[in-house]
């Protein structure tokens, strides 16, 4: 049966595909593959998802040798979850790229693009699916590597700078993990996280796991960019490759939370994460502070691809602090907004793709008029920005409101209060774009109507819609968000 | 506590404390990729010495061998120095581009060519 190998096949098709797009050469066939090979992921992790929900976790043991001596691949409620998200956004983006990547990498580079594509899609597969801690830093490195490669795609010379920093500060979280995992390793014996949550529940006053969990905790950290680790970010977003951005913003970041929240609580466990060591208040300042710094940084961006980097700084800050109320509802919250954060935001930056397609600028002073030049893609960025702001019927609201209400739970008052303030000042930035499209007048020459082309608006809305679709029918999304984190308090199996 | 006696943990501090510093402290780009090299050292050491059992021989089954190290944390981190080297060819080939673009390597004037990088 095929079915079987599911969990291997989601990581295993793209890593494969990778290679066969070099060997194709031309921008249509390695195009084909890849959009292919993106679907059939895609479909794989629907499958997995509904299995998961049904029967309970699946466990995949890669090469036939048992955990915890061989790797395992273990797919849970979280992680299907995560996979859903990080493959659909990955077959949504492929199918947007053919033009952006013509225009914006070149016919001649096509091919390699692509590679590097499938690379970093196989690589956070790899992190979100496997459960293996070591397995873990290898998928960990070839997504990031690959990303770099992306990011320095970017047509301004500065995207190699940002590269590159992105590369110093991305391999030196990749070797806290590393560090931490050789710790863990050298308490426990055993580097399978069923394993090591067993072993490390009598461990918890040994020195070296706590040191562990610091270097483990600061490394993920980085690579998640928790505010004050977020400053890779903002140059990275900003001059990579317009499909790039989409693709980056909507899923790397997201994995990382996912492997941060795995260790946090199937590896050390709640107990040992907010209890022995309180993490919590820490957790939660950080978080607060990247929700207000990052987004009134963003009020003042004239860069609008720079603008929704910070946004995403800011939003990653809801996440981390769903995560430090140490709820079931609280957890709800946090992975329902990797979930419905990586909508919007993949929604919003494929927009910008338009835009740049069209203008070549994605810079508010020449957004003047725009919503009669590109009133589909203008009314896209809306949806999106409505759905980053949280407004009712949209995704973003489902996961702000369960957020609130989160936070009520434990009566923390002043913490919701401050969620609803923080998200009046996206009200600010994604105003200053609706201002200046839709209310001054296009520059003279300009006022006729030159909208995208369809190959590029038809994923763009796709993604609107399902902010939309999420934000009416959220019955689905909640119900797995709250299975996974049922899963990760050790509620349900 | 046998403090000189775990002389191989105070070899990867200093590795990697000296390694961090240069990626912070230098502006050249080409050093602070040596730096990193030195610092992903540092946990190569770290990961070894934890394999190795004091008195015990390479882990191959032979007659008359009882102790051995553990070959496991050796095999992770010839992964992980794969990882290195492809890490530090990445990062190698980007300031090769850097220096095309920018006709220098040096972070100080970079941040000063392109106004608000």
């Amino acid at each position: 049966m095929l079915a079987v190998h599911f969990p291997a096949l989601q990581v295993v098709l793209p890593l494969l595909a990778a290679p066969v797009c070099v060997l194709l050469r031309g921008a249509r066939l390695s195009w084909l593959a890849a959009l292919s090979v993106s679907w059939a992921a895609f479909a794989i992790a629907a499958l997995l998802l509904a299995e998961v929900l049904a029967g309970g976790p699946l466990s995949y043991a890669l090469g036939g040798w048992a955990p915890p001596w061989g790797i395992e691949f273990r797919v849970d409620a979280p992680n299907a979850f995560v996979l859903l998200i990080v493959a659909g956004i990955g077959a949504i983006v492929t199918l947007y790229a053919p033009k952006s990547v013509a225009r914006e990498v070149g016919e001649e580079r096509a091919h390699l693009f692509y590679t590097a594509y499938l690379l970093c899609l196989a690589g956070l597969l790899g992190v979100t699916i496997t459960g293996d801690a070591f397995n873990l830093f290898v998928f960990l490195e070839i997504s990031s590597l690959s990303s770099y490669i992306l990011i320095s795609l970017g047509q301004d010379r500065r995207a190699l700078y940002a590269a590159y920093q992105y590369l110093i500060l991305g391999t030196i979280g990749a070797t806290l993990y590393l560090i931490g995992v050789g710790l863990l390793y050298q308490a426990t014996g055993t580097l399978n996280m069923v394993d090591l949550a067993q072993r490390l529940a009598s461990l918890h006053d040994v020195r070296g796991v706590r040191v562990a969990f610091a270097f483990l905790a600061v490394g993920l950290s980085l690579k998640l960019a928790l505010f004050p680790l977020h400053l890779w970010l903002p140059n990275a977003y900003t001059y990579a490759p317009s499909a790039v951005t989409a693709f980056l913003a909507a899923t790397a970041t997201k994995v990382a939370v996912y492997a941060l929240l795995r260790f946090l609580f199937t590896v050390f466990g709640a107990e040992f994460s907010f209890s022995a060591l309180p993490m919590g208040p820490p957790i939660a300042m950080l978080a607060v502070l990247a929700m207000f710094t990052a987004s009134i940084v963003a009020i003042f961006q004239e860069n609008i691809k720079r603008m929704l980097a910070y946004s995403s700084v800011a939003q990653i800050g809801y996440m981390m602090l769903g995560i430090s109320l140490v709820t079931v509802e609280g957890l709800t919250a946090s992975i329902l907004h990797v979930f419905n954060h990586a909508l919007m935001k993949g929604a919003l930056f494929l927009a910008m793709g338009c835009i740049y397609y069209r203008i070549s600028s994605v810079h508010i002073a020449d957004f003047a008029g725009l919503a009669k030049r590109m009133p589909w893609t203008m009314a896209a960025f809306v949806g999106g920005g409505l759905s980053l702001i949280g407004v009712p019927l949209t995704a973003g609201f489902i996961s702000k409101w369960y957020l609130v209400l989160a936070a009520l739970d434990r009566d923390l008052w002043p913490v919701a209060a401050l969620i609803v303030l923080s998200s009046l000042l996206a009200v600010i930035y994604v105003w200053r774009v609706v201002e200046q499209a839709y209310f001054r007048p296009p520059p003279p020459g300009h006022d006729t109507r030159e909208e995208a082309p369809l190959a590029l608006l038809i994923p763009t809305w796709m993604l609107v819609a399902a902010n939309v679709y999420f934000g009416v029918h959220a019955g689905l999304t909640v119900r797995a968000a709250g299975r996974a984190a049922q899963t990760l308090l050790g509620g349900a199996p | 506590m046998d403090v000189l006696g775990l002389y191989n943990y105070w070899i990867v501090i200093f590795l990697m404390m000296s390694g961090f510093y240069i990626m912070i402290a230098r502006g050249n780009l080409v050093k602070k990729v040596v730096g990193l090299n030195i610092f992903q050292a540092s946990v190569f050491v770290f990961y070894i010495t934890v394999g190795k059992v004091s008195g015990g021989t390479a882990p191959i089954i032979a007659e008359g061998i009882e102790r051995y190290s553990n070959p496991l944390p050796h095999v992770l981190i010839l992964t992980a120095i794969v990882v290195g080297v492809a890490t530090t060819a990445v990062g190698l080939s980007l300031v090769v581009r850097i220096n095309e673009a920018y006709g220098t390597v040096e972070e100080q004037e970079l941040g000063a060519m392109d106004g608000d990088a």
